[in-house]
C-alpha cells in the first residue's frame, strides 16, 4: 500500500470519528439520510451501479418482519483487490454505513460475506466488529454484524446466489423479481452492497451529499478505487475520480506500450488502443463518448500479450465459474471457448467466429444472471477488436 | 377479488391476475411457449431459458415461466429476437446431449426431441461436448437407469425427489462445464437412499432417467416353448395404458388390456386385484389382531400405528428413512408379491404346471416394483416369486411391437382362479384406496354390518389432499370384538413421501394417535406411478383417479371379503389369514438401510 498513488484520499483516509458519524447521523430522519444519499448521486461501486439511495429506500418502504443488511465481500472479479484493502484499513466505515442503513431500513442483523480467500482477515475484522459493537451498544443502536465466510465460488458474489450460500443452499442465483430489496436472506427485505458504496456512504454522512457529487461527471459521482495490474510500472489500489478517458489512464498507469486496457475485470470490457481517448471510465449515461463501468479492475495489457491467451484465460475461469444451472451460460461459455479453440486451430473456419459473437449475444439477452450475461462483453469486445490474433 | 393486471400477448389483449406468469397468461389464450424446465407439478426453476420471451422495450428477454405479468406489458413470444435466441439455446442443449435419438428409449417420447422438430436443429454448428465428458451409464439398479449423457440439467429430477419425494438422492453437483446430477459420492443409484419410486423418470423430459426395461426377457419366456407364463396387472395399470396407446386420460381399458396380453402370448391372464383383496384380508386381520394385543391384552410391546406396506418404495423410505419404525409397518406382502409367491405354490399346482418351468410377469404402474421383486425376501416359493416386472410403458410398447390395434380389440376376460377381484382391490390404484378397501372389511368382520357410508363410499379418504385423516366409531361390535365397542379407530392417509415424512416425524415425536396410516410414495397413489405413462400432471391424475372409483363403483362385488375366489382360497390351501401357510407365503421382513 505504500506504494500505493492516490489521487483522492476519501476512502482510505483513516479518520477516528466512526461515533460522531454515526451519532450524528442517527439524531437526523430517516427521510433526511435517504435524501442525501439519493442526491449524492451514489451508485453501487460492485459493478452493476444501482442508485444507493434508492435502494435503502426500497427497502425502507418493503414490508418484512426481519430485514437485513448485507456487505458483499465476495470480490472475486479477476484483477480487483480493493475491498480487501478496505476490509482491512477501514472497516468502521464499512460498518458505519451498514449501521445506519440498518436503523433506516429497521434490521437488527448485518452480514460481512467475506470471500473464503480472505479468511485469513477474520481475526483482525472480527476485533473490529467487537469495537463496533460497544460503539452501538453506548448509542443503544440494537444492531449486530457478524461475518459469513464464503467458499469459493465466484458466483455467490452474485447477490442471490450469496442469499442462496448463506441460506446453506447451492449457490444458484434466484429468478428475478422479486429483487432483494423485496425478499432477500431469508426472504426478508435486504439492502446488499458492495464494501466500497458502504464505504463512500461513510463520507457522504461525513462530508455532506454536495462534496461527494462535486467529484466526477454526470451519472458518475464521487471517487472509485481501482484496482490496476497487468503491464504498468506501478500495480496497486488508487482512489480516482469518476470520468477519465482511457489515455488519461495509460500515460499515468500504463508502461507506455499499452495495447488495450480490461476495464472490469474478466465480466468486463476490453478498449483496445485506437478508443483509448473516447472512452470515459464511468457508469452508463448520457455522456458523450463511450463510458464503461467498472467494479475497480483495470488491467493493462502491452503489445507483447496474446489477446487469444487473455480471451482464453477469461472463458477458462467462465466455464468453471458459472453455477452451471442455465443453458445459456453453462453451454455457452464452454461453447465460446471451444470455439476459438477450433477456429486457432483451424478446425473451424475463421467465420464461425461470427456464430460465436452471436451467440454471446444470445447469452447476454438470455442468461438467469449477471455472470451469463456479461460474458459477452469480454467475449464481442476482445473478438471484434483483436479478430485477426483469434485466427493466427 | 385479486387485482387484474392487462396485457398483450403477441398483440391479443389478455387481463389476467396479478401474479401469473407470461406462460400461464398465454395459456389462457392458446398462445403456446415452448417449455422443458418448467413442470406443473414443481416449483419454477427458470433454468432452461427455452420459453423466453421479448418484451417490448427491454433488451434483456424475459423468462416466461419465471417471469409474473405487469400492467401494460406487450410481450412477443415469437419475434425474430426470441426465435434466433431459443434456436440457439436449443442448439446449445443438444450440444451436450448425446443426440442418438434412433437408439434411445425415449424416442419419440423426449421433449427436447419435439422441441428441435420445431426447430430444425438440423444443422447444429456447435461442438458435441458429450465425447469431452467420459460419461458412464449407470445402469446398476432394477428399476432406473441413469445415463448422464442424455441429461440437460433441467433439474426436474432433482426438484421431484427433493419437493415431491423429500428423498434427496438425486441431487446438483459441480459447478460449471462439470455440473451435473448425482447422488451421494456420485454412487450408483441402487446404493443410496433412493427409493426407486421413478417419479423422476416420469418428469426427466429425456431419455436421461428411464426404467429399466425387461421387454425383451418377457418376449425370451413367451417363446420359449418349454416356458409357462403367467401375468398379473395392477389395478392401476387399466386406467392409465390407454394413454399410451392414443387414448384419453381415464378411459378404462381393462379388457382390452387382457385381450392384448393373451394376443401377446401370455399363457394365464390374472389380476392383481385378487392379490390386493388378498392383502385386504391379511393386513385387516393383522390390524385388528394389533388392536386386540393393544387394547384388550395390553400388550406394550405392540406398535401402532400400523402403516401398509404395498408400496415399496414407502418400503423402501421407510428403511432409509425411520429405520427404527419398521415394526409399524404391516408385514403383509404387497398384493404383487402375494400373487408371485402364489403363483409358483397354489396356482402352479392347481394347473398342474411345474414352477420351475413357470415364468412369473407382472404389469405394473411401478418402477420400485422392479426392486421390489428382487429383494431377497421375496423368494417363498422356492423360486424368485415375480420373475419380471414391466411398466404400463413397456406394456404399451409391447402392445405395439405385437402389432395390436389395441383400439379395436374385443374386450375380453380374466383367466381363473386368481383373476377375480371386488372394486376394493380396484380402488388400491388410488390414494386412500387401502384405507377405503380395509375399513370396508374390517368394519364388516367387527360390528357384522357394513361401513355406515352410501354406496359404501368412503369419501373422507378420497381426494388428493396431501395428507387425509378420517375416523370412524366401531358401536355395538360382535362379541368378538367387545373391547373395541365405543373405540373410534383413527386413519391418516398420505401420498408422496414428503407428506408421508410429515406424518411419519408426528407420529415419531408422538403428536398423532392413529390407528392405521395408508401411505403411498407416488403423488395420487399407484395412478400417479413412476412407471405410469407420459405426461403427468394433477390433471390427467385426476381423470385417473375418477376412472379408478367409476371401474369400483360398477362392480357387482365392492369387498374384498366377498370375492368368491378370495374364499375359495382360503378353504382350499390357505385356511385361516395370519394362518401358518399365509405366514410362510404372503408376509414378509424388512431392513435398515443406511441414509445416504
Amino acid at each position: 500500500m505504500n506504494k500505493s498513488l492516490k489521487r483522492l484520499d476519501l476512502i482510505f483516509k483513516n479518520e477516528h470519528d466512526a461515533e460522531t458519524i454515526l451519532s450524528k447521523s442517527l439524531s437526523r430522519t430517516n427521510e433526511e439520510l435517504i435524501e442525501d444519499l439519493i442526491s449524492s448521486g451514489l451508485k453501487g461501486r460492485g459493478g452493476a451501479g444501482f442508485p444507493t439511495g434508492l435502494k435503502w429506500k426500497l427497502t425502507a418502504e418493503a414490508k418484512g418482519e426481519n430485514k437485513y443488511v448485507i456487505c458483499n465481500a465476495d470480490e472475486g472479479e479477476p484483477g480487483t483487490f480493493k475491498d480487501r484493502e478496505i476490509l482491512s484499513s477501514v472497516p468502521h466505515k464499512v460498518m458505519t454505513g451498514m449501521a445506519i442503513c440498518a436503523r433506516i431500513i429497521g434490521s437488527l442483523k448485518g452480514f460481512i460475506y467475506l470471500r473464503g480467500e480472505y479468511k485469513f482477515l477474520v481475526p483482525k475484522l472480527n476485533k473490529a466488529i467487537d469495537e463496533f459493537h460497544a460503539l452501538l451498544d453506548k448509542l443503544k443502536l440494537p444492531f449486530r454484524i457478524e461475518i459469513f465466510l464464503g467458499c469459493g465460488a465466484y458466483i455467490c458474489g452474485e447477490e442471490t446466489a450469496l442469499f442462496e450460500s448463506m441460506e446453506g443452499h447451492r449457490g444458484e442465483p434466484r429468478n428475478k423479481p422479486p429483487y432483494p430489496t423485496d425478499a432477500g436472506y431469508l426472504g426478508g427485505p435486504t439492502v446488499i452492497n458492495n464494501v466500497e458504496t458502504l464505504a463512500h456512504t461513510y463520507s457522504i454522512f461525513k462530508y455532506g451529499p454536495e462534496k461527494f457529487r462535486d467529484l466526477g461527471v454526470k451519472d458518475s459521482r464521487g471517487s472509485k478505487v481501482f484496482s490496476v495490474s497487468g503491464d504498468t510500472p506501478i500495480p496497486g489500489i488508487y482512489e480516482l475520480e469518476f470520468g477519465m478517458t482511457l489515455q488519461k489512464f495509460v500515460d499515468d498507469f500504463g508502461d507506455g506500450d499499452a495495447k488495450a486496457v480490461q476495464v472490469g475485470g474478466a465480466a468486463g470490457f476490453c478498449v483496445p488502443r485506437k478508443r483509448f481517448e473516447n472512452t470515459k471510465i464511468g457508469y452508463k449515461g448520457k455522456l458523450t463518448g463511450i463510458s464503461l463501468p467498472t467494479g475497480g479492475s483495470m488491467m493493462i495489457f502491452n503489445s507483447s500479450r496474446s489477446m487469444y491467451n487473455v480471451l482464453h484465460n477469461y472463458l477458462d475461469f467462465f466455464v468453471e465459474e458459472s453455477c452451471g444451472q442455465c443453458t445459456p451460460c453453462r453451454v455457452g461459455t464452454q461453447q465460446l471457448l471451444l470455439g476459438i479453440e477450433a477456429v486457432k486451430r483451424g478446425d473451424k473456419p475463421s467465420g464461425y467466429l461470427d456464430e460465436l459473437l452471436s451467440l454471446a449475444e444470445t447469452m447476454r439477452i438470455t442468461a438467469k444472471c449477471g455472470l451469463g450475461q456479461s460474458v459477452a462483453n469480454s467475449f464481442s469486445s476482445i473478438v471484434e477488436n483483436f479478430r485477426e490474433e483469434m485466427i493466427y | 377479488m385479486k387485482e387484474k393486471i392487462n396485457l398483450k400477448i403477441d398483440n391479443l389483449s389478455v387481463s389476467v391476475d396479478a401474479g401469473t406468469t407470461i406462460l400461464d397468461a398465454a395459456k389462457m389464450i392458446n398462445v403456446r411457449i415452448p417449455t422443458l424446465c418448467h413442470h406443473e407439478d414443481l416449483c419454477v426453476a427458470g433454468n432452461c431459458r427455452v420459453c423466453v420471451v421479448e418484451q417490448s422495450g427491454a433488451d434483456r428477454l424475459l423468462p416466461a415461466c419465471a417471469t409474473p405479468v405487469s400492467e401494460g406489458m406487450e410481450i412477443y413470444t415469437n419475434s425474430l429476437k426470441v426465435r434466433t435466441a431459443r434456436k440457439q439455446i436449443i442448439e446449445l442443449l443438444i450440444s451436450e446431449h448425446r443426440a442418438e435419438c434412433t437408439t434411445c428409449y425415449k424416442n419419440g417420447n423426449c421433449e427436447l426431441q419435439a422441441l428441435t422438430t420445431e426447430y430444425i436443429v438440423g444443422e447444429n454448428g456447435y461442438i458435441p461436448l458429450v465425447p469431452l465428458k467420459g460419461y458412464t451409464v449407470d445402469e446398476f439398479s432394477p428399476s432406473i437407469i441413469k445415463d448422464d449423457s442424455k441429461c440437460i440439467r433441467c433439474q426436474r429430477c432433482v426438484r421431484t425427489c427433493d419437493q415431491i419425494q423429500s428423498v434427496g438422492a438425486l441431487t446438483v453437483a459441480h459447478k460449471g462445464g462439470e455440473m451435473k446430477v448425482s447422488t451421494f459420492f456420485d454412487k450408483p443409484i441402487y446404493e443410496v437412499v433412493c427409493t426407486n419410486c421413478g417419479q423422476c423418470v416420469n418428469r426427466c423430459p429425456t431419455g436421461a432417467l428411464t426404467e429399466k426395461a425387461y421387454i425383451n426377457e418377457v418376449w425370451d419366456a413367451i417363446y420359449d416353448p418349454e416356458k409357462f407364463v403367467v401375468v398379473q396387472t395392477a389395478p392401476a395399470v387399466r386406467i392409465a395404458l390407454g394413454e399410451a396407446l392414443d387414448m384419453e386420460p381415464g378411459e378404462i381399458v381393462t379388457g382390452k388390456m387382457v385381450a392384448a396380453l393373451r394376443r401377446i402370448g401370455f399363457n394365464s391372464v390374472l389380476d392383481t386385484d385378487f392379490s390386493a383383496d388378498l392383502t385386504i384380508i391379511e393386513e385387516g386381520n393383522e390390524l385388528l389382531q394389533r388392536l386386540k394385543k393393544a387394547l384388550k391384552d395390553k400388550d406394550p410391546n405392540v406398535k401402532l400405528p400400523m402403516t401398509t406396506s404395498c408400496s415399496p418404495g414407502w418400503v423402501k423410505f421407510i428403511e432409509h428413512t425411520f429405520p427404527n419404525f419398521l415394526e409399524h409397518v404391516s408385514t403383509a406382502k404387497s398384493p404383487q408379491q402375494m400373487f408371485g409367491a402364489l403363483a409358483k405354490t397354489f396356482y402352479a399346482n392347481k394347473i398342474g404346471v411345474d414352477p420351475e418351468k413357470m415364468v412369473s410377469v407382472s404389469v405394473m404402474l411401478c418402477t420400485a416394483k422392479k426392486f421390489e421383486a428382487n429383494r431377497p425376501e421375496m423368494r417363498a416359493s422356492g423360486y424368485q416369486d415375480v420373475d419380471y416386472v414391466v411398466t404400463t410403458r413397456e406394456l404399451a410398447l409391447m402392445v405395439k411391437q405385437a402389432g395390436i390395434d389395441f383400439g379395436s380389440l374385443p374386450d375380453d376376460d380374466y383367466d381363473s382362479i386368481m383373476g377375480e377381484s371386488s372394486g376394493a382391490g380396484v380402488i388400491f390404484g388410488a390414494t386412500g384406496g387401502v384405507m377405503e378397501a380395509a375399513l370396508r372389511t374390517v368394519y364388516e368382520v367387527v360390528t357384522g354390518r357394513e361401513v355406515p357410508f352410501d354406496g359404501l363410499n368412503i369419501m373422507p379418504v378420497r381426494g388428493m389432499e396431501n395428507v387425509r385423516e378420517a375416523s370412524i366409531k366401531i358401536e355395538d361390535p360382535l362379541p368378538e370384538w367387545d373391547f373395541l365397542d365405543g373405540v373410534e379407530v383413527k386413519t391418516c392417509v398420505a401420498h408422496g413421501l414428503s407428506n408421508a415424512k410429515k406424518v411419519m416425524e408426528s407420529v415419531r415425536d408422538g403428536k398423532a394417535d392413529y390407528h392405521f396410516i395408508e401411505i403411498m410414495a407416488c403423488p395420487g397413489g399407484c395412478l400417479g406411478g413412476g412407471g405410469q405413462p407420459l405426461p403427468t400432471s394433477p390433471e390427467i391424475r385426476q381423470k385417473r383417479a375418477e376412472a379408478i372409483y367409476r371401474e369400483d363403483a360398477g362392480k357387482k362385488i365392492r369387498k374384498s371379503h366377498e370375492n368368491p375366489e378370495i374364499i375359495q382360497l382360503y378353504d382350499e390351501f390357505l385356511i385361516e389369514p395370519l394362518g401358518h401357510k399365509s405366514h410362510e407365503l404372503l408376509h414378509t421382513t424388512y431392513t435398515t438401510r443406511e441414509r445416504y
